[in-house]
């Protein structure tokens, strides 16, 4: 029986199978944010141990750093701190940092991508559940707990129990006005918040398939909110043509042999899933969330449907949900005035996202009411803003670009939405609270963000 | 010293949300510390507190009919964030047994990295302990590690739920990955230097 690209690249990792327990897995690349890595750098410390392989190892803050006068010490003492211990711990220990200030910066799930630090083949980890964004390039990329940072800060190597393999299809034309956001909450809309637990998705289908990196980055950057493990693609033309040159990808002759290895790496076309689903891209609308679990989505002019009558345990959740959210039951969303707006993040604050977002609001104004916060995921990201004039387009319809960062996706930071206020953003997650105390978050792709700026009330792009 | 589990009787906390997010059990502006203690003052942070930081009376750790060692909760427990914070501040709060009909994958592997036992049950047996615990909060249910055992003692019915051999061995003797990583330093080796 052929093999799925999952199981080549998780077999070819195995260094060793522990009889009736998990595998000890090679991992080839190891991003780390200021977060979750104090305590396994620290617990290196107590062990008396060294990093193991540091040059597999790069780190950058993200998580908790300011938008704005990031040239100035960090105003809450608490972050600073957790900022400096990352500085101090990857002196210390001898591994990569792209600081504050670096012009490699940004959101460790962007500049991965960006610096050609994440390849096809790879096994990649983070103490980071977005970590699956890196399965874009056929990579085997998944979220881990700090605990399993210093396992790989000490060994190189994580014990896990191997995921059952999952294969979602979607095919045919999307419809116009409809984003990779909108592919993927779909997908999660209908597999639910926790419908791919113990799984590892890899996505394909000619729809996939016709993503440029980036979107499939935005795809495989939500697999997590569905459950899933890990989410990946397999690697192909698109893939090689977006990491040829990049800095840390393989060159000249080593470039030749890494891409016929990564040609081997495809599905066999007799692989077999442990489930396999499919979608027509046709039934896919602009998407926003009405709940507070990413799996609580409609098309955005669709009523908010009624809980699962057969599902009893589950009501109490869901009218919690929509008490929290101060929505009903049969309504529908678009026209609901929205106080703040939010483009960014790993899932969408790439550079297609703010080419996207500044053609729509193009000649047009920022709604007076509305706030807006513009966060590219990194300093390249941001200087190719400024290249092609973006910025120019944003400032002139009333919108101003911050400095990058996770910013208001967890509101780690002052980034934070008042409140009871209502924010469309284009982040992963509108859990109760996430983007401040008592923030109420519809989750929406790069075109939804910014229709609704312009308009001040949650608008379907079409209509604009 | 290191921890080690066997079998624990207690009564439990009931907690009948479903998709309880990792966020709730510990909310991101509480994920500034640069150590692992003390994050049980925050556990369920904005469920126990108001805004004013008030005790909200009628959330379940702060009712004092119930308590123990043993959390119920509704089924996808601990989805979302990767924060392994989420299974510091249940275990600094006291917690030794999650009991769920299923959690989310990455925090389940937390849990169980920081000596909590997560406990996957059935369905029906869920929803008997939760309606066990309503009719009398003092039902006391007994985790019994070694031979893979929940009980109701109420009722008296019982499960058997999985764990993987050498995960168990690591609770039982007090065992982290670490050390079994250490030890396979060799095995690396060679590995990277045959690849």
């Amino acid at each position: 029986m052929g093999k799925t690209l999952f199981d080549k690249i998780w077999d070819a990792h195995v260094v060793n199978n522990i009889e009736g327990g998990p595998s000890q897995l090679y991992i080839d690349r190891h991003y780390c944010h200021e977060v979750t890595s104090p305590q396994a750098f620290e617990g290196l410390r107590t062990r008396g141990l060294k990093v193991f392989r540091p040059e597999k190892t790069f780190c950058s803050p993200d998580h908790n750093i300011p938008t704005l006068n990031q040239d100035k010490p960090i105003a809450d003492p608490v972050s600073r701190n957790q900022v400096e211990t990352l500085t101090r711990n990857a002196n210390e220990f001898g591994v990569t940092l792209f600081g504050l200030g670096h012009a490699k910066n940004g959101i460790i799930h962007v500049i991965g991508p960006e610096n050609g630090l994440t390849l096809p083949g790879y096994t990649i980890v983070c103490g980071d559940s977005h970590t699956s964004t890196h399965g874009a390039f056929g990579a085997v990329a998944f979220g881990i707990g700090t605990s399993e940072v210093e396992m790989v800060l000490a060994s190189q190597c994580i014990l896990q129990p191997k995921p059952k393999t999952m294969r979602i299809n979607v095919n045919g034309q999307l419809r116009p006005g409809v984003t990779a956001k909108d592919i993927a909450l779909y997908i999660i809309a209908k597999m639910t918040t926790g419908g791919a637990t113990g799984y590892f998705v890899e996505y394909a289908g000619d729809t996939i398939r016709n993503l440029s990196m980036e979107e499939r980055m935005t795809v495989c950057n939500l697999s997590i909110e569905m459950g899933a493990r890990g989410g990946m693609i397999a690697p192909d033309e698109t893939t090689f043509a977006y990491v040829e040159g990049r800095e840390f990808a393989p060159k000249g002759e080593e470039w030749e042999k890494a891409v016929a290895y990564w040609r081997t790496l495809p599905s066999d076309p007799d692989a077999e899933f442990d489930r396999e689903i499919n979608f027509d891209a046709a039934d896919i609308e602009p998407r926003i969330t009405f709940g507070t679990n990413p799996g609580m989505g409609i098309g955005i002019n669709d009523p908010i449907p009624a809980p699962d009558p057969e599902d009893e345990a589950g009501k109490i959740s869901y009218e919690k949900s929509l008490d929290y959210m101060g929505f009903k039951v049969g309504q529908v969303l678009a026209g609901t005035p929205i106080d703040y707006v939010f483009l960014g993040s790993c899932t969408n604050g790439r550079i297609e996202d703010f080419r996207a977002f500044a053609n729509f609001v193009k000649g047009k104004k920022k709604a007076p009411g509305v706030t807006a916060w513009l966060v590219p995921g990194s300093w390249k990201v941001d200087a190719q803003i400024r290249e092609e004039g973006l910025d120019k387009i944003l400032e002139e319809a009333g919108f101003e670009i911050r400095q990058p960062g996770c910013s208001a996706c967890l509101a780690m930071n002052e980034d934070k939405v008042p409140a009871g206020k209502l924010a469309v953003s284009t982040s992963n997650r509108n859990f109760e609270g996430r983007q401040g105390p008592g923030s109420r978050t519809i989750l929406a792709g790069p075109l939804v963000a910014a229709a609704s700026a312009v308009t001040g009330v949650l608008t379907d792009p079409r209509t604009v | 010293m290191k921890e080690k589990f066997s079998t624990i009787t207690s009564t439990c906390v009931p907690l009948p949300m479903e998709n309880v997010d990792t966020d709730q059990i510990i909310p991101a502006r509480f994920l500034k510390a640069t150590s692992r203690e003390g994050f049980g003052d925050n556990l369920f942070r904005d469920w126990r507190y108001d805004k004013d930081g008030n005790p909200v009376k009628d959330f379940v750790l702060n009712d004092p009919t119930y308590s123990g060692c043993i959390l119920v909760a509704g089924k996808n427990f601990g989805s979302g964030s990767s924060r392994e914070h989420a299974a510091w501040a249940i275990h600094d709060y006291g917690f030794r047994v999650v009991v769920s009909s299923f959690f989310a994958d990455i925090h389940k592997n937390n849990e169980l990295n920081n000596f909590v036992l997560p406990v996957v049950v059935s369905e029906p047996f869920l929803a008997e302990l939760f309606e066990s615990i309503a009719a009398n909060p003092r039902t006391e249910v007994k985790v019994d590690l070694p031979s893979q055992t929940i009980t109701n003692l109420a009722t008296g019915n019982s499960e058997t739920f999985d764990i993987n051999a050498y995960k168990k061995q690591c609770l039982s003797e007090g065992l982290d990955d670490i050390e079994y990583l250490l030890s396979k330093k060799d095995d690396i080796e060679a590995w990277e230097a045959k690849r």
